[in-house]
């Protein structure tokens, strides 16, 4: 049985800037995901904002690690080779009525620290968005967007590279023994380990429990969105969000720019009764184009290219509503045993800075010894759509797999292809590829590069037929060959 | 970057790209290029190995590639040239294309270009179909692909929705693999298919097709285990109770084709709202002087061979203008009227016969189809059917046309 100092649970965001974190130091950490690749949970199904935190709680733990975060994002993204872009945001009252709410927000936000933030009048509005209506706006101009996945993704392969072990499709299943010597059994096999760090997300209630601690309880609340066309991306510059809703669990429904020059709408905020019930609904997608097209006209039901949503982990239920706090700590049923639970929004801001108190937590058990070798810098992949014409026709000269265009929506080149494929992780799904490379993620949804990419699996990678799948083992998306009768049906 | 000229670019090798590349050569252009960004020239008709192609230009029914390369052949008659594996990556109003290939990148500056990209499939996301992300949700034109350029099977138990051509053909092509087609749904009252297509892909296996029904829900996390089918009334509405759900491994999508015109808004060529394609002249040409559009890019095709026709005058056109630096201006509106979705081309210049193309608005049985110009009757033909899934074509000699002001054009009783 391999043994570790640190075994980290959950390859979200918030486990990947752990594990990460960790191993600046000499210490053996694992980091157990039971999706086949990290990312799969809310991590990569959110609004990808880089929040200031202007409305959450003063003098709150969610608070300190949100401002902490989000000072601390910029950094790590130049750091990780990761996109970060401060592109502002506007909290709109649509009605004098609202403007009073702006009022306490910035309130809020200075409290908590928040630097720059502005009251503006309708016309600035016009000027900033002139698609936009409003009478008034909180103008936040330090808020971000990033790419949560390239940050999970990067998170991960810097650990990886700083020696951490990444073992995905081992969803953990028992946890035995007490600190210094727990037995963690996964999906593909038993470790040991000194300390265990449960940030499970929407399940870390249920790991919690596999630990003997029955104290949490996780409802989770589902957010759907919609993603426009990049064509109609130019339409906003800012985010923009509306006042958020009194008491809701939810911040309304905004529109956010991405980094791919997308525009998403949404979240809706809805409890449902299961953690993996990401499914979209009819209702909620009417509602949300309504409500979008209140703050932003210019958008129409044509201009949907794709739908998806995210789960929140709240630990209050719908009777109570609203937001809890991040609740990060050992408890006396388990020492040794970190429980990250109910980390919702802002969740992906506060990850950096979670992660430096888990690993002064991990010190108060551990000695924290820097190793002298950790590399912190990754170089990410190129982005050949995103560079100037002149600067492209150099890397074609250099590299003739530049110039072999396989995804045509997004531009994707076979060289960058190949780079997703052979990733670190070893994460072979498609969607483990799409989210790398952006190729099948575009208008076209993957009906022009699906087969091509299928095509390098199988002749370049040898990757089986069979084998090849949506998401992991579960997902297969083939039957197998044409005139090959001795298959059954998928399911 | 490298700059090169043509006389005329052709952005495209299907049907449409190779009959313009060849009829522009025919036409006088000396240097013409054709650029396709697949391994092979054809465009979707290498995937197209069912019957049916020709039956108008070539008078016998054959197989997309065999059509395919009775065109290929005529472009090396012609010495037209040709790249391939070579994307276009933008156009300019200037008409200078900067293109991307292994060989490197390079500019291309034209005295005038075709645009021949063809259309993409409508997704699962432009619909807006509830339920999780599976894996097994397909559209037609991609199952198609993997069947007969792959000799892939991409599931056993199949529902499809939309009675589009493409999902017509796929349903026949399943079956004789041995998949179960368990239905098709459409939302409509009619199929969108041709009639054809009904018979002998549906008709002919015992596959159910369900009008005015659609899916409300597709189930299953992994792989799909199955969809929600729902009756519709009026305004699209789901009729309470009619709710059942249908076993499948395989959700199969043809519901509509989007042409595929990213480049044309990059050059400014304006569109039309109702059929996503350029708004063209009797000459094929676009808003922007010198830039012509054919095939499925200008509007979705049901019969190749009318994009063939189509191309080959755009073809011709396009060697006109890169020749003369322009062509006779087009004062002539065409406007749809009553019960037309859209008619083709937009304006005219009266100098010749022009060949109007159009889509009636619902199937309806013994319409006419009426031209008329300042309150008076210039073409009546009676047709005993119409129906949106059936282009009608119609020719009108230039003796016909007013010298200025508008058509329009109407299918009545
Ligand atoms: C709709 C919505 C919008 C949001 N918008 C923003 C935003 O704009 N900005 C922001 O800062 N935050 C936002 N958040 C919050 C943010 O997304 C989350 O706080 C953050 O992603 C939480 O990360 P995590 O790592 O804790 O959870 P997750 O990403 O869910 O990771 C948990 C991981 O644990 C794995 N796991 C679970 N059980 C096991 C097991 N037994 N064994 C092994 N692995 C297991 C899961 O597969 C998963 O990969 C939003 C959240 C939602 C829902
Ligand atoms: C499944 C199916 C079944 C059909 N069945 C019949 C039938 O039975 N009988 C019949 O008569 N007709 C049939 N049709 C209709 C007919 O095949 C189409 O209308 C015709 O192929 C359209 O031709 P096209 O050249 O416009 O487009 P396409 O054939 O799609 O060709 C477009 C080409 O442009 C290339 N291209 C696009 N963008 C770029 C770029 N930026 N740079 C370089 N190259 C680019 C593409 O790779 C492609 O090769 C069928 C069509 C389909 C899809």
């Amino acid at each position: 049985m391999e043994q570790y100092d640190v075994a980290v649970i959950g390859g979200g965001v918030v486990g990947c800037a752990i594990a990460r974190e960790l191993t600046q130091y000499r210490l053996k950490v694992a980091l157990l995901e039971k999706e086949a690749d990290v990312c799969r949970g809310t991590s990569g199904k959110n609004s990808a904002v880089v929040h200031t935190g202007f409305n959450v709680k003063t003098g709150s733990l969610k608070a300190r690690l949100n401002v902490a975060g989000a000072r601390m994002f910029e950094g790590l993204c130049a750091e990780l080779d990761v996109p970060f872009k401060r592109v502002g945001k506007l909290v709109t009252a649509l009605t004098e009525a609202e403007v009073p709410e702006l009022h306490k927000l910035k309130a809020t936000g200075d409290a908590n620290g928040v630097p720059s933030l502005e009251i503006v009048d309708g016309a600035t509005v016009k000027k900033m968005e002139p698609n936009v209506g409003g009478v008034a706006a909180l103008s936040v101009p330090t808020a971000a967007i990033t790419s949560p996945f390239h940050l999970t993704i990067a998170l991960a392969e810097v650990a990886v590279a700083n020696g951490a072990d990444v073992l995905l499709q081992a969803e953990v299943t028992a946890i035995s023994g007490k600190e210094g010597s727990f037995r963690i059994t996964t999906r593909r096999g038993a470790i040991g380990s000194k300390l265990v760090i449960n940030s499970a997300g929407l399940y870390s209630d249920h790991v919690a429990r596999l630990a003997g601690v029955r104290r949490y309880k996780v409802y989770p609340c589902r957010g759907e969105y919609f993603i426009i066309d990049s064509a109609k991306g130019g339409l906003i510059k800012h985010m923009v969000y509306p006042v958020p809703p009194k008491g809701g669990p939810g911040l309304g429904v905004h529109l956010t720019p991405t980094i791919d020059g997308n525009i998403l709408i949404g979240p809706s905020a809805e409890y449902v009764r299961r953690k993996d019930d990401v499914a979209t609904t009819r209702a909620v997608a009417r509602k949300l184009l309504k409500e979008a097209q209140e703050i932003l006209p210019a958008i129409s039901p044509r201009d949907v290219i794709a739908a998806y949503a995210g789960i929140r982990a709240k630990t209050t239920p719908s009777s109570v509503g609203g937001f809890g706090e991040f609740i990060i700590e050992e408890v006396p049923e388990c020492p040794g045993m970190l429980h990250l639970v109910g980390i919702e929004s802002p969740g992906l801001t506060a990850a950096p800075a979670i992660a430096l108190d888990v690993a002064q937590w991990v010190g108060r058990h551990l000695s924290l010894v820097p190793n002298g070798h950790f590399t912190s810098k990754r170089n990410g992949a190129v982005t050949f759509r995103d560079l100037p014409p002149e600067k492209q026709a150099e890397l074609v000269a250099q590299d003739p797999d530049y110039g072999h265009i396989v995804c045509r929506c997004e531009t994707v080149t076979r060289k960058e292809l190949k780079a997703a494929i052979e990733n670190p992780l070893g994460a072979r799904s498609l969607n483990s590829i799409k989210y790398r490379a952006r190729a099948t993620m575009g208008r076209c949804q993957g009906g022009f590069c699906g087969p091509r990419v299928v095509d390098m699996l199988v002749n370049e990678y040898h990757v089986p037929l069979t084998e090849i799948s949506l998401k992991g083992p579960s997902s297969s998306l083939f039957a197998g060959e044409v005139k090959d009768l001795t298959c059954t049906p998928q399911r | 970057m490298h700059t090169t000229e043509v006389d005329v670019a052709v952005i495209g090798g299907g049907p449409a790209g190779l009959a313009a590349v060849t009829s522009a050569k025919n036409a006088g252009a000396e240097r013409v290029l054709l650029i396709e960004r697949d391994e092979r020239l054809g465009g979707i008709l290498n995937q197209c190995i069912h019957d049916g192609f020709g039956t108008k230009v070539l008078g016998e029914s054959i197989t997309g590639p065999e059509y395919a390369q009775i065109y290929i052949d005529k472009l090396q008659e012609a010495k037209a040239d040709f790249c391939l594996n070579t994307m276009v990556l933008d156009l300019t109003p200037e008409k200078v294309l900067t293109v991307c290939s292994a060989e490197g990148m390079r500019r291309i500056k034209a005295g005038a270009v075709v645009l021949a990209m063809g259309c993409r499939e409508r997704t699962r996301g432009a619909l807006g179909i509830p339920g999780p992300r599976p894996a097994g949700v397909y559209t037609a034109g991609v199952v198609q692909n993997y069947m007969n350029l792959r000799n892939i099977m991409v599931g056993r138990q199949v529902v499809i929705l939309g009675s589009g051509d493409i999902g017509l053909i796929m349903a026949r092509r399943l079956t004789l693999e041995g998949a179960k087609v368990e239905c098709v749904a459409e939302i409509l009252p009619y199929p969108s298919g041709l009639a054809r297509n009904v018979v002998q892909c549906l008709e002919d296996f015992g596959i159910p097709l369900y009008l005015s029904t659609t899916v409300t829900r597709i189930h299953g996390t992994g792989r799909v285990k199955g969809v929600t089918l729902a009756q519709v009334g009026p305004k699209w509405g789901v009729k309470s109770g009619s709710q059942r759900f249908v076993e499948c491994d395989t959700l199969m999508l043809s519901v509509g084709l989007i042409p595929e015109n990213e480049l044309s808004k990059k050059a400014g060529v304006a569109l039309s709202p109702v059929t996503g394609g350029a708004i063209v002249d009797d000459w094929f040409q676009t808003s922007v002087p010198g830039i012509f559009s054919c095939g499925n890019v200008l509007h979705v095709h049901d019969v190749v061979d009318y994009v063939t026709l189509e191309a080959e005058a755009a073809g011709r056109s396009a060697a006109r203008y890169a020749a003369a630096g322009s062509l006779p201006s087009s004062p002539i509106k065409v406007k749809p009227g009553q019960g037309v979705r859209y008619v083709l081309p937009y304006q005219i210049s009266g100098e010749d016969a022009v060949e109007f193309s159009l889509r009636a608005l619902a199937p309806e049985k013994d319409r006419h189809v009426v031209f008329r110009s300042n309150g008076q009757v210039i073409r009546k033909m009676r047709e005993l059917m119409v129906a949106p899934a059936q282009m009608i074509r119609v020719k009108l000699r230039a003796d016909r046309f007013p010298k200025e002001g508008e058509i329009t054009v109407e299918v009545t009783e």
